[in-house]
């Protein structure tokens, strides 16, 4: 019984890492045909790939836990694959942080999410390669490289935001303000996070010395005080992700099974 | 963004060469528009390489870059054409000699 919620846990923790890059992942799609300049329209869906790439790793390996678990116990349908997992769950069971569901805006608050959301997934996976999961710490270790490059990119746009012109300077302010207050939830405690929970405060340090030095780069400020949203982790979401799931979903959910 | 666009300044040019291994050449590969040299790197990255293309990556700013005037091709091409003797193939490799 121990072991099977030792399992659930472990289950959860990874839809959770799947769930985070998926949405996200998603999200820079959106992206794809409409961005600023050709090259940065190639750069974004890249990076969403790359998401993308993440969360059918987690998923697969969610999955393949899933299906060993004793039948009676399982809250999930079975046999569970990774589209199952993406494409035939309500959005109460997505256990995505709320950041990275909310739509893209412009290029600053686009652009500003990947640099807060990288930074977190940076230091993150730089743990998870000590993980006893060998699986996780192989899919941490392969996806580092990736997420050191979509740092770098990102940080890139918010020093040239930040210390360009007073439009871009100005909307890069706006995209501060409307993503501090999701930025907290990503330290937030929770039970599947239990193997990493020791863990979240080192990250939270780093990611926050991180913010500091670029904000100096580029001339931007943290702000005074803010409100801290929750819940996402928890299955509780903003009304985006329903959207989303909606566009994402649907021709699962028309045509069960179908192949193209 | 494309909405605002009092950005109508256009980012400069630049010409990719991408080697794409170990002493081998940098190859002309294409151009990009960047706002500077990092950036020209960054997206050459992404636009000339996401398929293991090359493991070193050169920008060079297109008005950088002087090129030969096609009316001169013939004064400048034509006078090599009957001029055999600057082509070393008078001689008879022995079949020691490989990749000549």
């Amino acid at each position: 019984m121990e072991h099977e919620i030792f399992m659930l846990n472990r289950i959860e923790f990874l839809l959770h890492l799947a769930d985070n890059a998926l949405i996200i992942g998603h999200r820079n799609s959106e992206w794809c045909a409409h961005g600023p300049a050709l090259e940065q329209d190639i750069a974004i869906s890249n990076i969403a790939l790359d998401y993308i790439g993440q969360a059918r790793n987690f998923y697969q390996h969610a999955a393949f836990l899933i299906n060993e678990l004793p039948h009676e116990s399982s809250v999930f349908s079975i046999p569970a694959t990774e589209d199952t997992l993406a494409y035939l769950r309500d959005a109460s069971a997505f256990k995505n942080h709320l950041m990275t569901e909310l739509p893209n805006g412009d290029w600053a608050f686009t652009t500003l999410r990947i640099f807060f959301f990288s930074s977190y997934q940076y230091f993150l996976y730089q743990q998870l390669i000590q993980h006893e999961d060998a699986q996780i710490a192989a899919i941490a270790e392969k996806s580092l490289k990736e997420v050191t490059y979509h740092l770098r990119w990102s940080s890139d746009w918010v020093i040239r935001l930040g210390d360009g012109t007073t439009e871009s300077y100005q909307r890069m302010n706006t995209a501060i303000n409307a993503l501090w207050p999701y930025t907290q939830e990503l330290f937030q405690e929770n039970n599947f996070l239990q193997p990493t929970k020791n863990i979240l405060a080192q990250i939270q340090t780093d990611w926050n010395e991180k913010i500091k030095n670029i904000f100096e780069e580029a001339g931007l400020h943290l702000p005074e005080k803010s409100v801290q949203y929750q819940g996402g982790t928890k299955g509780f979401h903003t009304e985006h992700l329903p959207i989303i799931l909606t566009e994402m979903q649907l021709l699962q959910r028309v045509y069960p099974n179908c192949e193209w | 963004m494309s909405t605002h666009s009092n950005s109508k300044i256009e980012w400069p040019l630049w010409e990719i060469f991408v080697r794409s291994k170990q002493g081998l050449d940098h190859k002309h590969v294409g151009s990009l528009h960047a706002a500077d040299a990092a950036m020209a790197i960054e997206n050459a990255r992404d636009v000339y390489t996401r398929r293991m293309e090359g493991i070193s990556i050169w920008a060079v700013e297109s008005k950088n870059i002087h090129a030969s005037n096609p009316d001169e091709a013939g004064s400048l091409y034509d006078p090599a054409n009957d001029k055999a003797y600057r082509h070393p193939t008078f001689y008879d490799l022995p079949d020691e000699v490989k990749y000549m």
